[in-house]
């Protein structure tokens, strides 16, 4: 069993995020770590190779920058090599643009599955997963919060807007996990010794041999969203509850 | 000067059509002269409200036999996209709407904006507002390339607004042979039955988070909904945990809820939970940590143990009655 994990790189979110002022394009400079929401997938994936009895998983990741920081926290978890896409030409690459370099990274070597999570942190469109399948014409199942797989069928529970549907499928495929999936594991030392001498194979556009690629959005302007003032904050002695009581007696609820 | 054709993703629920749907046929009504609506899931009834809403046409696909919509409705869409010619297309932010915006994307190499919140037409082209970094930030976006643009538009951006247009007309497709996205596929749908109004159209709104500390506390957000006419709403963090179905997530990747009254017990304010219920008329909320982000836009904030104040504010408005 070979998976690839797609695992996106991204700035400290308890840093704001910044735009920059010419470009409108995501500030991407400094350290970079790995996406919470990657994670999950990581640890999915692990147990999967590990229940399937052998095999391996590789991380797929694009950045602009060469960074390897979030990279390093996979593999430290027990990911068994990484490929980085990095070329300052993918600045502020849209969705698609994305795909096309993920999926063909993903092509390098052979795979069995293809995982990724449901959204980023910081760019959450929620799409690159599947276009990445559909460049890779392989079936996908978003929104996973139970994946096994049994006699080479992929089986999902698939979150729904009013419970879930169970999806099978055969391999290849690829799946975009939930955070409720699975509790993903913490780097052992063991493991971040070990991680700094797994391979992690740097490539350039031009390397990746994806042909042209060209970003066809364009961001006009940027501007704060309105805020909402805060309001009046009591603390509980006791009785602030009767202040809700008052309140919503004001607007009329009760 | 207006788009001449607008095709809009149109998403089932128990009454017909979802009502995401009905706000996406509106908006499209209003930049384009004519709009087409395709579904799935759906009986031909629909084509009274969908025409009211201002389409014209509705193509329904049949014989999904369990392949996911998103796949099949960006298969169809596909097909006849290039005879038909739309100017944009608009799906709603959901999963199955997504799906279908990323298949449709890739296959035809079309860009996808997501995260939409609103559109104007501007000299004939439409331009895009999204928000970014869990909507603290609005960018204006345009396409440069050629071709129909693809949306992916958050819910309750726009207003729906039946027109009173006469009814759309149906036209019947098989989904057919979609090659191995079509090997995917539902063998058994389960349902988490839900009680009360619905979350995203409820008046009064009571959400938990992971402050309730367990499970076993939702009882508290649920008996206040109940006594409020309300619907009781979650934070993803305990969606995760499994503590409540996730139907019942408000944010980001949840419902957006604009109730006249959004009440926020043991939850942060994470901005991927605020973009779901920052529209709220009011909001209140009780959390025991003072610096907790939701007070930076409750109206009434109480610093206090979701375990003390809850079930003396579930008393007195028991005592009431
Ligand atoms: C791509 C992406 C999408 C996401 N989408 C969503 C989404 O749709 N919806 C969503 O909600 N989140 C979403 N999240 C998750 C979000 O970032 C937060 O992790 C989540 O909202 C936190 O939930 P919480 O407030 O319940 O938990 P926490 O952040 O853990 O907050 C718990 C709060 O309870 C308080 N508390 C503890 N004990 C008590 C007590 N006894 N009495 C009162 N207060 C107490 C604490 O002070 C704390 O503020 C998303 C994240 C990502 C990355
Ligand atoms: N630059 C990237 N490198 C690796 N994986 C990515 C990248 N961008 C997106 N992904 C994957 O696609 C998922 C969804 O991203 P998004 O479509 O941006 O919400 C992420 O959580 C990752 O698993």
């Amino acid at each position: 069993m070979n998976i690839a994990v797609c695992v996106k790189q991204i700035p400290d979110q308890s840093v704001p995020g910044k735009l920059d002022p010419g470009t409108h394009n995501l500030v991407r400079d400094g350290k970079l770590i790995l996406d919470d929401s990657d994670s999950y997938g990581v640890e999915m994936a692990l147990q999967l190779v590990d229940r399937a009895g052998g095999g391996e998983v590789t991380l797929i990741s694009m950045a602009p920058n060469g960074e390897v920081s979030g990279i390093r926290t996979a593999l430290a978890m027990g990911a068994d090599r990484a490929v980085l896409v990095s070329d300052p030409s993918l600045a502020g690459s849209d969705a698609l643009t994305t795909a096309k370099v993920l999926a063909a990274a993903i092509r390098r070597n052979p795979f069995d599955l293809v995982m990724a999570a449901t959204e980023s942190t910081d760019g959450y469109t929620g799409t690159v997963p599947v276009q990445v399948a559909e460049l890779l014409d392989i079936p996908s199942v978003t929104f996973a919060k139970k994946v096994e797989i049994e006699n080479g069928i992929l089986k999902v529970q698939r979150q729904t807007e009013s419970g879930y549907d169970e999806v099978e499928c055969p391999l290849p495929a690829l799946v975009s996990v939930t955070a409720g999936v699975v509790e993903p594991r913490y780097p052992s030392f063991k493991g971040i010794m070990a991680a700094k001498s797994k391979p992690v194979d740097v490539l350039d556009v031009a390397a990746l041999g994806t042909g042209p690629l060209t970003t066809s959005q364009e961001i006009v302007s940027v501007r704060a969203a309105e805020e909402r003032a805060s309001g009046t904050v009591v603390v509980d002695e006791g009785d602030a509850f009767q202040q809700v009581v008052e309140f919503l007696e004001a607007i009329k609820v009760i | 000067m207006s788009l001449s054709k607008i095709w809009v993703f149109v998403e089932p629920s128990e009454s017909g059509v979802s009502t995401t749907s009905l706000e996406l046929i509106t908006a499209a009504s209003g930049f384009a002269s004519t709009v087409e609506a395709f579904s799935y899931g759906v009986g031909s009834e629909v084509g009274q409200i969908l025409g009211e809403h201002g389409a014209s046409k509705v193509v329904v696909a049949n014989g999904l036999n369990g392949v996911l919509a998103g796949t099949a409705i960006a298969s169809i869409m596909a097909k006849r996209i290039s005879a038909e010619a739309p100017d944009a297309i608009f799906f709603g932010s959901t999963a199955e709407g997504r799906d279908a915006a990323a298949r449709l994307s890739a296959k035809l190499d079309l860009p996808v904006l997501t995260n939409v919140v609103n559109l104007s037409l501007e000299g004939g082209v439409l331009l895009s507002e999204n928000a970014v970094f869990g909507g603290s930030e609005v960018v204006s976006a345009r396409f440069k390339s050629s071709g129909p643009g693809l949306y992916v538009i958050r819910a309750k951006s726009f207003a729906p607004e039946a027109r009173g247009g006469s009814a759309a007309s149906v036209e019947e497709v098989a989904v057919g042979d979609i090659g191995s996205a079509g090997k995917a596929k539902i063998v058994q749908s389960h349902v988490e039955a839900r009680s009360g109004p619905k979350l995203d159209e409820a008046p009064v709104v009571v959400s938990g988070g992971r402050g309730l500390g367990q499970q076993d506390s939702y009882q508290m957000i649920e008996e206040l909904a109940r006594l409020l006419n309300g619907a009781p709403g979650a934070s993803r963090a305990i969606v995760d945990a499994g503590w409540v179905p996730y139907a019942y997530q408000v944010g980001q990747t949840g419902k957006t809820v604009k109730p006249t009254v959004y009440i926020a017990c043991g939850i942060s304010g994470a901005t991927q939970h605020m973009v779901g219920m920052k529209g709220a008329k009011n909001i209140i909320a009780i959390n025991k940590d003072a610096d907790a982000p939701i007070f930076t836009i409750a109206d009434l904030g109480i610093v206090g143990d979701v375990h003390k104040v809850l079930p003396k504010l579930i008393e007195a408005i028991k005592s009431r009655s």
